[in-house]
């Protein structure tokens, strides 16, 4: 089972070092982990991605909140929520193969942020199925490179973490 | 009248002090460096007292031996690089035993940080999961706020020690101080009120269950709740045990009390554990020591917890009802409902566990009993010594055979287990108690880590009394090799190779100017300790034991702590 975590941490150095120290002194893994400012500059939020059974989740949730520079621990797999990821995916794109990636593209309502002869460059945002999807399509293609952002990730609808 | 600093210019040095001076500091352990020297020119002038170790393991040591026989924050400072390094050891202690202490390190000055300067380690780094938070100082500006929230997270919630790194600039650069009035951390809110609700179920379970025990650890110490322990434990007669940590909370020679259980627990305290019906943990965190095979831990009880850490509770053991608070508050509130059960029938059963299971080793005429020992100077003593040990078989019997009477009068390393932590822990806490009699428990093996603190006693005039159990190896590794490795004992003996003890430490304490002493004689021990004990000073007490003697009972490893080795 994969859980989404939502932490948001004081904007301090050092906050991420002891997030990511947490989770390796006790043997966890981080599948994805995504950080970006809040309202607030001085705090962001790390959304994090962990696989694991109830009971090591819940010994993570508590061992976060143990930490002085960690505001507000929130499993959000508990909740309704939404999560995108956004990828950027370079693809081999011959001028006879153009437009069938451009349908493609197309229908995963993607983009084409950067052109050259041989290549494609394609912005998808997306869940994780979609952008499981689109890699699958792509690859008969011959993708030569992918960045992955990980999961961001907010609770539905009048549900706010922050309070 | 610290008032009229505020807004007075002063360097970073300086508004360290005065920050620890408003803490109500009375004294700090350390060793110098060239990048603290500015600390060490000003602290006395602030009424500070340093104490200087021989080492920075003997001054984090102190400084926890200190906060433990007080209740105040320990502090110690140090310089860069192995000042810093030099600490480790001693802050992973006190975080595994939940200890207030605040270490300030040395560091090179902000430009040359990252550059592989003299002297440099990135202690923030190395500490980051030892310390319950730790800090490197960015700018003369944020030292007063820093130190401020450093004692504020020390002390507060589940204690813990801090670390403070301290860039040479910013020791030097000037600026005004402005001392805060409050600590503002978002993120630290400890819970001090137990939920009412929670504790009326806990009054229930109490009122309800047949075979009760409760089960004390070293929280109850830290939160100053001996008397709220005492009042639970008379009010409803439920018999009690203890963690090592727990030792002292609870006055030992109670009839109620069965001793503490666990890996080298008494067979009373682990057959009630096993055999009750209802658990209640106060402020202890079921430590794989204590429970043994977690499958065969309590099996039949319904288990209560009372603890101010979330992340304790739950861990280990599933816990079905949690109390997160503080014990204190906790305990004020419970004892105000609670009422005993009819426990009739486990008493009896509990008297004669106590009566037919009892502690016990082979008296001789001729050798010395290391277990003698202790129960002599627990004798001599009449619990109102403050007890240190080291770790190993000697820390063990201490705990078995010791009675201890008072909170915070039993001072070891029980989490992370430190050879060479109870002479430096005697001398911080005799700093902090200099009318009462210290005595360090030790083995020749863990005295001789830190050996060099002698020099710290003599020269602080720090009166410490060291009573070696001296059996010429390392005891506890000993008797695993006895018993699960065919007697084999590899790189376990500490004698010279003709035999000899060695080395002589009466001659050592002599080198020291300390005052050495050598017990051989079963028939005079006593009187020897009680002459060494009336001796002004240091004294460092030889007591030659018998070698072959194991620590029992023993849960074996991965065994339930019902399945114990009795000989």
């Amino acid at each position: 089972m994969k859980h989404t975590i939502s932490v948001l941490v004081e904007n301090k150095f050092g906050v991420l070092a002891r997030v990511a120290s947490l989770f390796s002194a006790k043997g966890y893994n981080i599948e994805s982990l995504s950080v970006g400012e809040t309202m607030d500059p001085d705090v962001s939020r790390m959304t994090i991605v962990v696989p694991g059974d109830e009971a090591i989740l819940e010994q993570i949730v508590k061992q976060l909140r143990r930490l002085i520079d960690i505001i507000k621990v929130s499993d959000l797999t508990q909740n309704n929520y939404v999560d995108r990821e956004m990828v950027l995916i370079k693809v081999k794109a011959d001028p006879s193969m153009r437009s069938e990636i451009l349908n493609i593209v197309d229908i995963f309502r993607g983009k084409i942020v950067d052109v050259s002869p041989r290549n494609y460059t394609i912005e998808i945002t997306g869940d994780r199925g979609k952008i499981d999807a689109i890699i699958t399509m792509l690859t008969p293609f011959g993708i030569k490179d992918i960045a992955r952002t990980g999961k961001v990730a907010m609770l539905r609808g009048l549900q706010e973490q922050n309070k | 009248m610290f008032r009229m600093f505020q807004g007075m210019k002063m360097t970073g040095a300086r508004i360290l002090l005065e920050c620890l001076q408003r803490e109500g500091v009375e004294m700090a352990f350390g060793y110098p460096g060239a990048v603290t020297l500015p600390l060490h020119d000003e602290i006395e002038d602030l009424g500070i007292r340093f104490v200087l170790t021989r080492h920075e393991q003997g001054a984090i040591h102190a400084a926890t031996g200190y906060a433990r026989a007080t209740g105040k924050v320990g502090v110690c400072i140090v310089t860069s690089g192995p000042g810093g390094t030099n600490l480790v050891t001693g802050i992973a202690d006190a975080f595994m035993d939940s200890v207030p202490v605040v270490a300030f390190t040395g560091q090179v000055p902000r430009l040359m940080i990252g550059n592989d300067a003299f002297q440099e380690a990135d202690i923030v780094g190395i500490t980051r999961s030892i310390t319950k938070h730790n800090y490197l100082v960015q700018d003369v500006e944020d030292f007063s706020t820093t130190v401020r929230s450093a004692f504020h997270i020390a002390k507060t919630g589940r204690p813990g020690p801090v670390l403070v790194d301290m860039p040479k600039d910013t020791l030097m650069a000037e600026t005004e101080f402005m001392y805060p009035e409050k600590v503002t951390l978002r993120g630290y809110n400890p819970n001090y009120y137990g939920n009412a609700m929670q504790i009326r179920r806990a009054a229930e379970a109490i009122g309800r269950a047949k075979r009760p025990v409760v089960y004390s650890g070293g929280g109850v110490i830290s939160s100053n709740a001996s008397e709220e322990l005492r009042s639970l434990v008379h009010q409803t007669s439920m018999p009690i045990t203890s963690t090592l940590m727990g030792l002292g909370a609870f006055p030992g020679d109670d009839p109620l009390f069965l001793g503490m259980l666990g890996m080298h627990g008494t067979q009373s305290a682990n057959l009630a554990v096993t055999g009750c019906d209802l658990l209640i943990a106060i402020g202890a965190r079921f430590d794989d020591r204590v429970t043994g095979a977690l499958d065969s831990f309590a099996p039949n009880a319904e288990i209560l917890h009372i603890d101010i850490d979330p992340s304790s509770i739950s861990k280990n053991i599933r816990v079905d009802t949690p109390i997160v608070g503080d014990i204190k508050l906790v305990l004020t509130e419970l004892n105000a409902i609670v009422k005993g059960g009819d426990y009739a029938d486990w008493h009896q059963q509990i008297a004669e566990w106590k009566r037919e299971k009892a502690l016990h080793y082979e008296k001789s005429d001729h050798t010395i009993k290391p277990q003698h020992v202790v129960e002599t100077i627990a004798e001599l003593t009449r619990g109102e010594a403050v007890i240190t040990t080291e770790v190993g078989q000697h820390q063990m019997w201490a705990a078995q055979y010791g009675i201890y009477k008072h909170p915070r009068s039993f001072i070891s390393s029980g989490g992370l287990g430190v050879m060479g932590f109870g002479f430096p822990a005697a001398i911080g806490a005799q700093a902090g108690c200099p009318e009462k009699l210290v005595i360090d428990i030790a083995g020749d093996g863990s005295f001789q880590m830190v050996v060099q603190e002698l020099a710290t006693a003599v020269c602080a005039a720090l009166p410490v009394k060291v009573v070696i159990l001296n059996n010429g190896v390392l005891g506890m590794i000993r008797q695993w090799q006895d018993l699960f490795y065919g007697q084999r004992f590899r790189h376990s003996v500490l004698r010279h190779q003709t035999g000899t003890y060695y080395p002589d430490f009466v001659k050592l304490a002599e080198a020291y100017g300390a005052v050495g002493i050598r017990i051989k004689s079963p028939g005079k021990l006593k009187s020897q300790l009680q002459d060494a004990f009336d001796t002004p000073g240091p004294v460092l007490i030889d007591v030659i034991v018998s070698e072959e003697e194991n620590v029992y009972p023993m849960v074996p490893a991965g065994a339930g702590i019902s399945e114990m080795l009795v000989e």
